[in-house]
């Protein structure tokens, strides 16, 4: 089966995460996540107040007050438990929570991250995002490489509203993942159909590789 | 036994201008009965804590188009289309904090605690006139505590003295607003004798609950509807 960009991102994460991890799925490809653990056992937690978040409810199921962070309706999985808001968050900031994973709008050379503020707009909604850049273990970033307009997403500096000082771990890509360095942005495996120079070109930053990966 | 009440009993507690602390994340564990009969009064200029202004013309959201609000602090507005194009022309105030740092700022407004540092949104422009701290090497924020006048809240069950339990994810913000307000009112789906629930399992110890009201919404398939 061929997979699309978002199901190549979400597959490519899916093996960055260690059996037993507490992890929080932002909203988009971060969700898709959980459709590629091949057996894979992590607990999802949700920051409006939960850990061992189930997949959705059958349709007559379905129990309103039980929603994940993006207010969609789920289920939960055995061994769940509920807790209020400041707790979640004490837990996320508290560093407990094992992997974050997020999309984003930009993503600059350092691994600083632009994802909550749409560009051109009032700025009037922020929800648990910081929160999460600033405190999980490991921040790992899903999102596709180009925006819409075909520009890259990984830029040399933010023209987009920050989410905080925390560089991120990882950027998956639909081409390939990139971590960040001291020395610069570094191409840690690549998988699309770009070779490593049409991706240098196409991103327009210099980019780390080891000789390997360019074959 | 006083705490228990009708509806209508609460509007004289609620005045102009005071600040108004409301449970709730979307829908889920928001007091819908009690934000209704905030329509039936005529007060105003109300300061709104919640993490957002309702949702689908339900609770906060109604309370918002009747012009009752004049500020709003929470962490996530942009779904409230009437409430952006009311801040845009200047008619409605809003402070955004993250989610989170809303969350303990109202933990700590109910625990005596007068503000306190988190790392998160430093280096961001929600925070870039606030004052920043550098403790170990790691730079904090500084946030005040919140408090109300008062909680609005809703829960799954009391009991005749005020001990709350809650159901699934609609716990969110009810069990902090309880702790951080002058007059607490939770709106329960039931209301049951005393002793009848497992100490063990009580969130809410019944010293924070000043009223108790019996919910008229009722789940049905994927709505709340109201039952009279």
């Amino acid at each position: 089966m061929k997979l699309n960009k978002r199901e190549i991102i979400a597959k490519r994460i899916a093996q960055e995460l260690e059996e037993g991890d507490v992890v929080n799925l932002g909203v988009g490809i971060p969700t898709l996540v959980s459709s590629f653990l091949e057996g894979k056992k992590v607990y999802l937690q949700s920051e409006n107040g939960l850990i061992g978040m189930g997949p959705p409810p059958e349709e007559n199921s379905v129990d309103i007050d039980l929603i994940d962070a993006g207010k969609t309706p789920v289920s939960i999985t055995k061994g769940a438990s509920f807790f209020d808001s400041a707790d979640s968050f004490g837990m996320i900031r508290g560093g407990h929570l094992n992997v974050a994973i997020l999309g984003i709008l930009q993503i600059d050379k350092s691994g600083e991250i632009a994802n909550w503020a749409v560009p051109n707009q009032p700025i009037l909604g922020v929800g648990g995002a910081m929160d999460l850049v600033a405190g999980a273990k490991k921040v790992i970033v899903a999102s596709t490489l180009f925006a819409k307009d075909g520009s890259s997403k990984l830029v040399d500096q933010l023209t987009y509203e920050s989410s905080g000082e925390r560089k991120v771990d990882l950027f998956v890509s639909e081409y390939a993942t990139f971590m960040f360095t001291s020395e610069g942005v570094k191409v840690v495996d690549l998988y699309g159909d770009l070779t490593i120079e049409a991706l240098i070109e196409k991103v327009g930053l210099p980019l780390l590789y080891e000789v390997e990966i360019a074959k | 036994m006083g705490i228990i009440v009708s509806l209508e009993e609460i509007r004289h507690v609620l005045k102009s201008d005071m600040r108004i602390l409301v449970g709730g994340f979307g829908i889920s564990g928001t007091p819908l009965s009690v934000l209704d009969q905030v329509l039936h009064t005529d007060i105003e200029n109300l300061e709104i804590v919640s993490n957002n202004l309702g949702d689908n013309g339900m609770g906060l959201h109604k309370v918002f188009m009747e012009g009752k609000i004049k500020k709003a602090i929470g962490s996530f507005f942009t779904i409230n289309k009437e409430a952006v194009v009311a801040w845009s022309k200047g008619e409605l105030e809003i402070e955004l904090l993250p989610q989170g740092t809303l969350a303990e700022a109202i933990r700590c407004g109910g625990a005596g605690i007068g503000g306190f540092y988190t790392k998160t949104a430093v280096g961001t422009a929600l925070t870039k006139d606030k004052e920043i701290r550098e403790i170990d090497g790691q730079r904090y924020v500084f946030e005040k505590g919140i408090r109300g006048d008062v909680a609005l809240i809703k829960a799954a069950k009391a009991d005749k003295l005020g001990n709350l339990v809650y159901h699934t994810t609609a716990r969110n913000f009810n069990p902090v607003m309880a702790t951080a307000a002058d007059f607490v009112i939770a709106e329960v789906d039931e209301i049951v004798d005393v002793g009848e629930l497992d100490p063990e399992h009580i969130v809410t110890p019944h010293i924070y609950v000043d009223y108790i009201v019996q919910s008229t919404y009722i789940k049905e398939g994927s709505e709340y509807v109201e039952v009279k």
